[in-house]
């Protein structure tokens, strides 16, 4: 790429209403063909998705569709937010999905969520199978139950973006690129105040999925499952356990990879992605 | 016990001539225990610097905050490139074989420094969360 250049990504903001609250949701797209709609970790933002959004061969075949969820990276928080704890549940994160998806008129895109995002594209596949070609699962798991103190995560006696990038420092595989690790972990130190703490609710309390996952029918809607062998949140017999429970889901397990692929080594988490989306391609 | 000693002063060594990670935690003052079961550490930080590491046994010793692993998981924690779940200190706690207890407000809120200070007892300070300094 010469250098200076402009990156294929372009950003724009979108207004809409979710659950009848007007938001205004920061949206970047690049590439051309199927539609693929992207969605980060807790407390992140779309930029973690840049190394797919800047693939050729990703690009060449699909258009790549991110979104800033509300009160992330550059979507604001809807009016009021100064007089409420911010908490996501599964509701509200399935309607700012179709929201997006009907504003954009995406036609059965494939979905392609990780973390929570991971956890809400198997919600997507059980509930809203019509609605979407095929599901890819990065670091999805059906339930984490807690294992650290997320009051740190949002308190007065820390920085709450510190606080936020140690917690999930360990979550980057140890072999990631430096330049990396630290971009992922800057994500995490930009976060709004009590934003990951407020995502967390979906992935630890409501989000919770363990009894109705089996219910996925991976014929109305491919799923596809993709785990970093060094993540710990949702670790990879956590996926392989949903892959087991799921007629048909197909999970890869990534080498030396942890919690944020797409982020933290964007190579070769595309070294493992291309295949998934080739096949889905093929199908098309 | 002896190997654990010195393991321990070359965190020491390597965390004090390390200018950006003294710079880091330049706000920490605090005594860690550090406890393998098998033998209990005293690790004094001021300002960054690590001040002094005392060895156990003790009789009535005074401490921040404790982390408590067996010293197993310690060693396995120390690997130059660890193995899946005990690369990191959350990875230990995940698995519930690391207690974190005490007044947590010091480790919390200087988490990134406290994580390098620990990965830098590894041959090869391959860290999770650790910056990695070169010739180390």
């Amino acid at each position: 790429m010469p250098d200076p250049a402009f990156e294929p990504i372009t950003g724009r903001y979108l207004r809409l209403n979710i659950e009848g609250v007007p938001q205004r949701v920061y949206v970047e797209e690049a590439g051309q063909g199927i539609p693929l709609l992207c969605l980060h970790t807790a407390g992140a933002d779309t930029r973690q998705w840049r190394g797919v959004m800047n693939d050729p061969e990703v690009l060449s075949r699909y258009r790549v569709i991110a979104f800033d969820m509300p009160w992330h990276g550059k979507s604001s928080p809807p009016a009021g937010w100064h007089e409420q704890e911010y908490r996501l549940t599964t509701e509200g994160y399935v309607a700012q999905v179709l929201a997006v998806c009907e504003a954009l008129a995406l036609q059965r895109p494939v979905v392609m969520g990780c973390s929570i995002g991971g956890r809400l594209v198997l919600q997507l596949a059980l509930a809203h199978p019509e609605r979407f070609r095929a599901a890819i699962g990065l670091q999805a798991g059906a339930h984490v139950d807690p294992y650290y103190d997320t009051t740190w995560l949002h308190h007065p006696d820390a920085h709450g973006g510190e606080v936020c990038a140690g917690v999930v420092s360990g979550l980057v595989g140890p072999q990631a690129p430096e330049a990396e690790r630290w971009e992922t972990l800057w994500h995490y130190m930009q976060g709004g105040p009590g934003v990951f703490k407020g995502d967390l609710y979906f992935y630890k309390v409501d989000g919770d999925i363990r009894g109705k996952v089996a219910g996925i029918d991976t014929r109305r809607c491919p799923l596809y499952l993709l785990t970093g062998e060094y993540d710990y949140s949702c670790t990879p017999a956590e996926t392989l356990a949903v892959a087991a429970s799921v007629p048909g889901a197909k999970a890869t397990i990534m080498d030396g990879l942890g919690h944020f692929p797409m982020s933290e080594d964007p190579e070769r988490f595309l070294g493992y992605l291309r295949p998934v989306l080739g096949e889905i391609g093929a199908g098309c | 016990m002896s190997n654990l000693i010195a393991l321990l002063g070359r965190i020491a060594d390597r965390v004090n001539q390390d200018a950006w990670l003294v710079q880091r935690g330049r706000f920490v003052d605090a005594t860690v225990l550090l406890d393998a079961q098998s033998s209990q550490h005293l690790i004094a930080v001021r300002q960054g610097r690590i001040e002094s590491v005392a060895h156990g046994p003790f009789v009535m010793p005074s401490w921040t905050f404790a982390l408590r692993a067996p010293l197993a998981e310690w060693q396995a924690f120390w690997q130059p490139l660890p193995a899946p779940g005990h690369h990191d200190l959350f990875a230990m706690r995940r698995r519930k074989v690391l207690g974190i207890e005490g007044n947590l407000q010091p480790f919390m809120a200087n988490l990134l420094y406290f994580k390098a200070v620990l990965a830098a007892g590894r041959p090869q300070a391959l860290a999770s969360g650790a910056r990695q300094t070169p010739g180390q």
